[in-house]
């Protein structure tokens, strides 16, 4: 029951989000805050970490080709549909879910235990709207850091695969552009943008509505990352599902 | 002048508010004492239309909160301003960016008209050194001074305060008292001050309401507060050592 009342909650949340908009003069900097915040402050640790799981990626599926049968081009082949199929959207929105979700989490909640909730209440501002309408807007360029992730990494499987002599360039490029879908692009960042709206709205439900003091905080910061992340899962299988199945 | 009739609040099975009646005036400095669990933040919580009462009605100078229409009801929160117990005050923006937020969000005054009005009430505070420093930066007393400027920066006809002295030293308390006092004298405001501290029923107590248990026990001014026979009342004023010197000597000069 208390999981029904968790989703009837969020439902209302996000109409409350859309509802009474702030004034644009302050909206618009409070957005161009957070792409600062969400997006610029994300783009590090995105290229750091695709660069080399695309590294990893090339060097496993090169070690794992025993067959003298199997096409040298598979290595670059199967970096690129791994990363542009689930490593880029998928485990970089896991990812984000623990570094942006927890930030929005932690702010938002450390807005309602010092009362400064209360206070945009009292003044008769939609609190929702001013605080979680931005990270919608903002999190609208995450396609952006994703599509940059899918680069790094296959940047990086080619990296790892030619100057760990498991590939040659010319192979690797080959790979790459074998069989090539557009429509799998289409796909990922049809589910990157599903996934941004997620990791935008529901670590600040779980901030917005948090009860308790700094402790809790904490708490609301780390249920927030669990829950974002199952249903970035769950949602994942079903848009495969959909668009692929 | 806010007319309170007959309110009443709960929360589940919990019964907060049980039937309170009250008028808080204009220009006065109306406190609301009582024990920690009274209802106090509640009842204030109600006056200012965040919590709507089960029952009864709240009039601010004959508007009915419950019965106005959304847009009359934000119109009248930007007559409120309100101090809150942990001040509340904006982390990410500097103290002069937290006072010109009401003015911000709802005046379309040029930022050199909100920032004249930042500075005067920045100045009649006294922190107008103080405007490009961030909330972390300043002292407690200083916070508290920043959070009744942003409450009077849109000229209100109501200030509300829950628990203004709570984690101040006595002195500062007792500016912070009469800093309250003094602007609701200035602008012929209605205040309604939440707190426990029986310091700030001496220095601006005009009426003093003292719930117990979600009921108004009793009601006066500062003067008969300490005239009462009321049991509760004496029992809740009289509880510190200090107080009950201050009642000896008062009953021995009596006598």
């Amino acid at each position: 029951m208390n999981y029904l009342a968790s989703i009837g909650s969020y439902a209302i949340m996000i109409k409350e989000v859309f509802r009474k908009p702030t004034k644009w003069s302050i909206m618009k900097s409070l957005i161009l805050k957070e792409i600062d915040e969400l997006i610029f402050g994300s783009l590090g640790i995105l290229i750091f970490i695709s660069f080399f799981i695309g590294g990893v990626v090339a060097i496993q599926t090169a070690l794992n080709i025993t067959s003298e049968l199997i096409p040298k081009n598979l290595v670059g082949f199967a970096t690129r549909q791994s990363i542009i199929l689930e490593f880029a959207p998928t485990f970089c929105s896991i990812i984000m879910a623990g570094k942006v979700g927890s930030y929005i989490t932690s702010s938002i909640g450390t807005m309602r235990v010092t009362e400064q909730i209360d206070a945009l209440e009292m003044m008769g501002v939609n609190a929702l709207n001013y605080l979680v309408f931005p990270k919608i807007i903002a999190l609208l360029l995450y396609p952006f850091l994703i599509a940059i992730s899918m680069y790094i990494g296959i940047f990086g499987g080619w990296f790892a695969g030619v100057f760990g002599g498991f590939s040659t360039s010319a192979d690797f490029v080959e790979g790459l552009q074998l069989d090539f879908i557009p429509f799998h692009v289409t796909y990922a960042f049809i589910k990157t943008l599903v996934f941004a709206f997620i990791l935008a709205t529901i670590p600040s439900f779980h901030g917005f509505y948090m009860k308790g003091g700094a402790l809790e905080v904490g708490k609301a910061a780390t249920t927030s990352f669990v829950w974002t992340s199952v249903v970035i899962i769950i949602l994942n299988y079903v848009l495969t599902q959909l668009l692929l199945g | 002048m806010i007319e309170v009739n007959d309110i009443y609040k709960s929360f589940g099975d919990t019964h907060v508010l049980k039937g309170i009646s009250t008028v808080f005036d204009k220009g006065k400095t109306n406190l609301v004492i009582g024990q920690s669990g009274s209802g106090k933040t509640v009842f204030l919580k109600c006056l200012l239309g965040l919590f709507s009462p089960d029952k009864g009605t709240i009039s601010h100078d004959g508007k009915i909160y419950s019965q106005l229409s959304p847009k009359d009801q934000r119109n009248l929160r930007q007559d409120m301003g309100m101090v809150f117990q942990g001040n509340a005050l904006f982390d990410s923006m500097t103290v002069e960016g937290n006072v010109m937020f009401p003015l911000e969000m709802f005046t379309k005054q040029s930022h050199s008209e909100m920032q004249d009005r930042a500075d005067f009430v920045l100045k009649r505070v006294n922190l107008i050194d103080a405007h490009k420093k961030y909330p972390s930066e300043i002292s407690g007393g200083m916070q508290k001074r920043v959070a009744i400027a942003r409450a009077i920066v849109m000229n209100p006809r109501y200030l509300f305060c829950d628990e203004p002295n709570s984690g101040l030293d006595p002195r500062t308390a007792i500016i912070i008292d009469n800093l309250i006092q003094e602007i609701t004298k200035e602008y012929d405001i209605t205040t309604v001050v939440n707190t426990h501290d029986m310091n700030s029923v001496m220095e601006i107590g005009e009426k003093i309401v003292f719930l117990k248990n979600g009921i108004k026990e009793w009601e006066g001014t500062k003067d008969e507060i300490f005239k009462t026979d009321n049991e509760a009342v004496t029992s809740f004023v009289y509880s510190s050592e200090l107080f009950k010197k201050v009642r000896q000597l008062y009953i021995g000069e009596r006598d």
